[in-house]
């Protein structure tokens, strides 16, 4: 009988001096918090605060100054019309591949889907020199490409070419597992309802996997921007011609002029943070759905 | 014949789903298709949608061949067991979607189809839902707009895939008797695909049961249930008591038991088996008595909306063999039967096939 009573006074004395069953000691918690805390301040908050302190430094008229100096505008321009083009692209191309993987059964399905994961896996450098390879003038395509005439490496087109292939997963790898739990009945019902298969894309596939596209276009958008070591190999780092933002920096850093490589660097560092932005509010919004789904 | 299926084979790999089945529906029924998971009724089902496509075969609606046509040209509508609406449209747009879509010459105007979307609302009495999402709606009312949905198109056939499947036991009895009424009502050629042998019973005006892709047997829901052509339509369609035994004069013998039974067109000496219905056994506490087999009283339920007695005895070859016998709760205390008291089954009704190796028999123990 004794041991009824106290079993059941038990609950009364823990609930001052016992934590709870799950969870884990004060001492764990708020060392594991400031762990992280002291990390991300020190290797994410401190430099994007020197970046800022560094562009601004010497006021908001050598900001402007620097950013629309001619070969620093140049690279912008290349920039963005790098990423007009290869953003499209990687849209088509991983719409095709998620829609291919999730709607249809096929012989190789596997050996394509950790494909097209390859370019997550290979050094940028590498990529670079494989593209060098095929389309430089000592490459397998050079002749014939020299013979008519066409540019592809030291060039926009090669540098198109490898941010194309290091942000190629982005898109498909968002989409693959969103329409494979999807499934296909909706355009099966959609087919039965004697919608064309275009409509039943436009209609009903595409409203279903627009905040995943839209995130995986994010997602991509600033890879594209930021891509390095590949553009460093094709593109010849040609000043005013096909240096990219990141390439730019590299140069102006290089030479010393940090004030310019700072306020370069801001940009495409505020260009980040919008993309960070936007697809944080993505994720809000999938989530509310979630809850009310 | 509304829809006729021609010598259709299908093969998943190595699975042979569909086994060369021809197939004759009439116009204006509603037919099941009834069989285990696995015994390809989905399969011929999606091959009639024009979801899936036959390895070799035709498909025919009203004498017109369907095989090579696109499944949004057939004008079939089509019921998913989940539903399958358009998450992101209201009901209406849901139900309009089938309208909106046609190409703009045959497109009816937006009145047309407001008085279309709002009539089938009515009809499925989910007018209110309008401009509701999916979500918003419970199981059953969502089944019942994706219905709406399919009959929009006017659809010359409508299929329905296991519709009740994903509905609990009282919303699906309710739709049930619902789908059966409205079919009463627009009289459309409908085939429905359910494993429960209940469900096509009471809804269907045909019945045709599917075993390991092929067809055992179809007619109607009482020629089915009353004279089933193969063990395993009888063993499918019911609680069974199986008995396995032999042909011998006037009687079945079972191990040391027999049972008598009159069958002239039944050879002395053949192995059969045997088949009563749990109301078709009457239990006789006389263990003396010659005809009957042997059994042991293992559970006596004389209570609840299936009042019944659980027996065991013993095949012919030895093994344990499970009985079940239906009785009114009065005639169950009226025996004051004993757990573990031997008693003799006489079956007032027995259905007998002859035994080859390759039957198949269903619910080989009472189910």
């Amino acid at each position: 009988m004794s041991t009824v009573t106290n079993a059941s006074a038990l609950p009364l004395d823990r609930s001052g001096l016992w934590r709870r069953a799950t969870e884990e000691p004060q001492w764990v918690r708020r060392t594991l918090i400031g762990t992280t805390l002291v990390f991300l301040s020190m290797f994410l908050i401190l430099p994007l605060v020197v970046v800022l302190y560094g562009a601004f430094e010497q006021g908001l008229k050598v900001w402007f100054a620097a950013i629309n100096e001619p070969d620093a505008a140049a690279s912008i321009r290349l920039t963005l019309l790098v990423v007009a083009i290869v953003v499209p692209i990687n849209v088509v191309f991983g719409v095709a591949v998620a829609w291919a993987i999730a709607k249809f059964e096929f012989r190789g399905k596997t050996i394509l889907i950790s494909m097209i994961d390859m370019p997550f896996a290979i050094s940028p450098v590498v990529v670079g020199l494989i593209f060098v390879i095929l389309f430089g003038s000592q490459g397998w395509l050079g002749n014939w490409l020299s013979a008519h005439d066409l540019r592809i490496i030291y060039a926009v087109p090669g540098i198109i070419i490898v941010i194309a292939f290091g942000t190629l997963p982005f898109i498909a790898r968002e989409l693959i597992p969103l329409m494979q739990q999807q499934g296909k009945q909706e355009e099966e019902a959609s087919l039965t309802l004697g919608a064309s298969g275009w409509k039943t894309f436009w209609y009903v596939t595409l409203p279903n996997i627009k905040w995943g596209l839209l995130y995986g276009v994010i997602l991509c958008n600033a890879r594209a921007m930021g891509e390095f070591g590949a553009v460093a190999v094709v593109s010849g780092r040609i000043r005013g011609e096909t240096n990219t933002m990141p390439l730019h920096i590299e140069v102006l850093y290089n030479e010393y002029m940090f004030t310019a490589a700072f306020a370069v660097s801001s940009l495409l560092t505020g260009l980040a943070l919008v993309t960070i932005a936007i697809k944080s509010f993505i994720e809000w919004h999938e989530n509310r759905n979630r809850v009310t789904a | 014949m509304s829809i006729r299926v021609e010598n259709i084979n299908k093969k998943f790999g190595d699975f042979v789903a569909l086994d060369n089945i021809s197939l004759e529906l009439p116009e204006g029924q509603l037919t099941a298709l009834l069989g285990p998971s696995g015994s390809g009724k989905t399969t011929l089902l999606r091959i009639i949608a024009g979801l899936e496509q036959p390895d070799s075969g035709s498909i025919a609606f009203y004498g017109k061949d369907q095989t090579d046509q696109h499944v949004s040209e057939r004008g079939v509508g089509f019921v998913f067991q989940h539903y399958a609406l358009f998450k992101h449209m209201t009901v209406y747009e849901n139900v309009a979607y089938g309208l909106t879509v046609k190409p703009r010459k045959e497109r009816p105007s937006k009145a047309e189809i407001h008085k279309k979307v709002m009539s089938l609302l009515e009809l499925v009495q989910l007018d209110w839902t309008a401009n509701r999402y999916p979500n918003q709606l419970s199981g059953g009312q969502r089944q019942r707009i994706a219905l709406a949905r399919a009959l929009a198109v006017e659809p010359k056939v409508l299929l329905l895939d296991e519709p009740f499947g994903a509905l609990d036991a009282k919303v699906r009895a309710e739709l049930r008797r619902w789908l059966r009424k409205l079919h009463d009502e627009i009289h459309v050629t409908s085939v429905f695909v359910t494993h429960d042998q209940e469900e096509a019973l009471e809804v269907s005006d045909r019945i045709v049961v599917m075993n390991q892709g092929r067809i055992e047997q179809e007619g109607t829901p009482d020629e089915v249930y009353e004279q089933p052509a193969t063990p395993f339509v009888y063993g499918f369609l019911g609680s069974v008591n199986l008995f396995h035994g032999r042909f011998e004069q006037h009687q079945i013998v079972v191990g040391a038991d027999a049972i008598e039974h009159r069958d002239e067109a039944l050879i002395h000496g053949t192995d059969v088996f045997a088949f009563a219905r749990p109301n078709e056994l009457e239990i006789i506490t006389d263990v003396d008595a010659t005809n009957g087999i042997l059994a042991t009283v293992t559970q006596v339920l004389a209570y609840g909306p299936q009042p019944r007695v659980e027996l065991e005895g013993v095949n012919e070859i030895g093994q344990p063999q499970h009985f079940q016998v239906a009785l009114p709760p009065e005639s169950i205390k009226g025996l004051a039967l004993q757990i573990g008291q031997r008693v003799r089954l006489v079956p007032s009704r027995l259905k007998v096939f002859e035994r080859d190796s390759s039957a198949v028999v269903a619910g080989d123990k009472t189910t």
